[in-house]
């Protein structure tokens, strides 16, 4: 698949923003925040919501018809797309509530914006899940179609939430423990889900060039696609960068997503200085971005069975 | 009414003719245009609505080539108008042809990814998706001739490989054709139940070739003497 940058970075920053709402007004709720003061608070919280409105400003990018984008609320019924774009826009007034209240009691917020700031989160959750879903539901491509989609989107970005939530708290108080062990608790859970995924995609199944044809008696090859240059189909599905670059962009993953981020973490929580927080934010965002650069790059999509490929 | 497509392998001959006059046909109608890009540079491309490829099916020397035109499948279960944001992808009730309101649609391609048959095409230009009508707009025309009230790529096929028809109706000759060839659907495993048919290559009886004569020396000489000159 055609890895779209739009789609990228919506994912990313919203998927971070939303972890960081989400982490943020949990604790904050709950009453575990660590030190907590009004003017942290509101930063973290005016992070996410810009993080979450980049995102999505960035996610229209990819239409070629954005005069219809209204619309995309209309099919809430069948269509996870549909549904995404209604929870993303049902968070701001909960969000812009909760938010506002803690900006103006500093912290202390009162029964309505708790609840507000409930449902916030809830809707930050649904919001990524069905971000998730969006790509789970498609029968066409085996390596997005399970459940482990959704779940690598929710975790991904309540990770990338968690390191920029310890980051943001380095800069007013400094190293906490209790949001590091967060987030690395987050960071690991979300490698092993990343490996179970890479694990599962190995297997081949679903349709192969015999099925598409429906000729299961020999083997077939294709002869000739019918055209000479490239079509829509090709551009968008049939983008594949070889066994090599995705071999390494899996290292890259691990590499920045996964495993500097951890040992920065254990660093600072060691007695490091805070700001290698700052430089732990910076290489999860790397390389979760790569990670969502992948996710399209190994999708093998089932129309290119029609284009000669045997399996998907 | 389950109104679709079936085609022959067995006599389709891969000539193209269908995609030719399906973007005839269809460009100057009411989804039109079927936009082109550099359509006389050294890469051609544009939006087709049917496409033809050409596959090579068992080993030599048991090998054969079928050709396999591929437009909208018009599924029972078409996955392109459930994952679709706007409700521009639809599937019409009275006779199941799935089409794509244009005006309605934000081009966000979710739909050509939902789709295993590539049949959806996004128009770089129109910033719209595109997809075959079946011809929507001459099968109900009754300023027509009723044996032209067909689809365009099926009444230009010369090899007559292909048949437009209901489904649905166990008399019409696309379900007599299904049943008594063995008709087979694309990528059935993907649960979407396509309405167009596919007809496998009939086994034939091998030509015989054994009592073919062999050489006799006057036509090996005039062998010789037809590649000897130079014409």
């Amino acid at each position: 698949m055609h890895p779209a940058l739009s789609v990228i970075f919506f994912t990313v920053l919203s998927g971070a923003g939303y972890g960081l709402f989400m982490l943020v007004a949990v604790l904050h709720l709950a009453g575990g925040y660590p030190d907590a003061s009004g003017s942290e608070l509101q930063t973290q919280l005016a992070v996410a919501l810009v993080l979450i409105t980049i995102g999505l400003m960035s996610s229209s990018l990819h239409l070629h018809n954005p005069r219809n984008a209204w619309r995309a609320f209309m099919r809430v019924r069948t269509s996870w797309l549909s549904r995404e774009a209604v929870l993303a826009v049902a968070f701001y007034p909960f969000a812009l509530w909760y938010a506002w209240e803690t900006r103006t009691t500093g912290g202390d917020v009162g029964q309505v914006g708790r609840i507000m700031g409930i449902i916030a989160v809830l809707l930050a959750g649904l919001t990524i899940f069905s971000t998730g879903m969006i790509y789970a539901s498609l029968k066409t491509i085996r390596q997005w179609h399970t459940a482990l989609t959704p779940a690598n989107y929710l975790l991904l970005g309540l990770a990338l939430g968690a390191v920029a939530l310890v980051a943001i708290h380095g800069w007013f108080v400094g190293a906490s423990p209790l949001l590091a062990g967060i987030a690395l608790a987050l960071l690991v859970l979300a490698a092993i889900m990343k490996g179970i995924y890479f694990l599962w995609i190995r297997e081949v199944t679903g349709p192969t060039i015999n099925t598409a044809t429906g000729f299961t008696r020999a083997p077939v090859r294709i002869l000739d696609p019918g055209h000479t240059a490239g079509t829509f189909l090709t551009r968008e599905f049939g983008f594949d960068p070889g066994r090599r670059v995705i071999q390494r962009a899996r290292l890259g993953v691990f590499a920045l997503g996964f495993a500097l981020p951890i040992l920065l973490l254990a660093w600072v929580l060691t007695g490091a200085p805070v700001h290698w927080l700052n430089l732990a934010l910076l290489s999860a965002l790397a390389g979760i971005g790569l990670e969502r650069w992948l996710f399209f790059a190994e999708a093998r999509h089932g129309v290119m069975l029609y284009h000669g490929r045997q399996h998907t | 009414m389950r109104l679709g497509l079936v085609i022959d392998l067995d006599t389709c001959v891969g000539c193209h003719a269908c995609a030719v006059a399906c973007k005839q046909w269809n460009t100057s109608g009411t989804t039109g245009p079927l936009t082109d890009i550099s359509a006389y540079g050294a890469e051609p491309s544009g939006v087709w609505f049917n496409r033809i490829r050409h596959y090579e099916v068992g080993d030599y020397p048991n090998n054969k080539t079928v050709n396999m035109p591929m437009s909208c499948m018009h599924c029972e279960d078409a996955d392109c108008v459930t994952v679709c944001p706007t409700g521009a992808s639809y599937k019409r009730k009275e006779d199941g042809i799935v089409l794509v309101d244009q005006d309605k649609c934000m081009g966000c391609n979710l739909c050509a990814w939902a789709c295993p048959y590539g049949a959806r095409e996004l128009d770089p230009v129109d910033g719209v998706m595109k997809k075959c009508t079946l011809c929507i707009d001459r099968i109900y025309d009754k300023t027509l001739d009723p044996e032209d009230r067909q689809p365009a790529c099926v009444i230009t096929c010369p090899a007559h490989a292909r048949f437009f028809g209901d489904l649905d109706d166990p008399d019409s000759e696309v379900s007599r054709l299904t049943r008594e060839r063995a008709g087979q659907k694309l990528m059935p495993e993907l649960g979407y139940k396509p309405t167009n048919t596919y007809l496998p290559p009939r086994l034939t009886r091998p030509v015989p070739t054994a009592d073919v004569r062999r050489k006799s020396l006057i036509s090996s000489v005039k062998e010789w003497v037809n590649q000897a000159i130079v014409r």
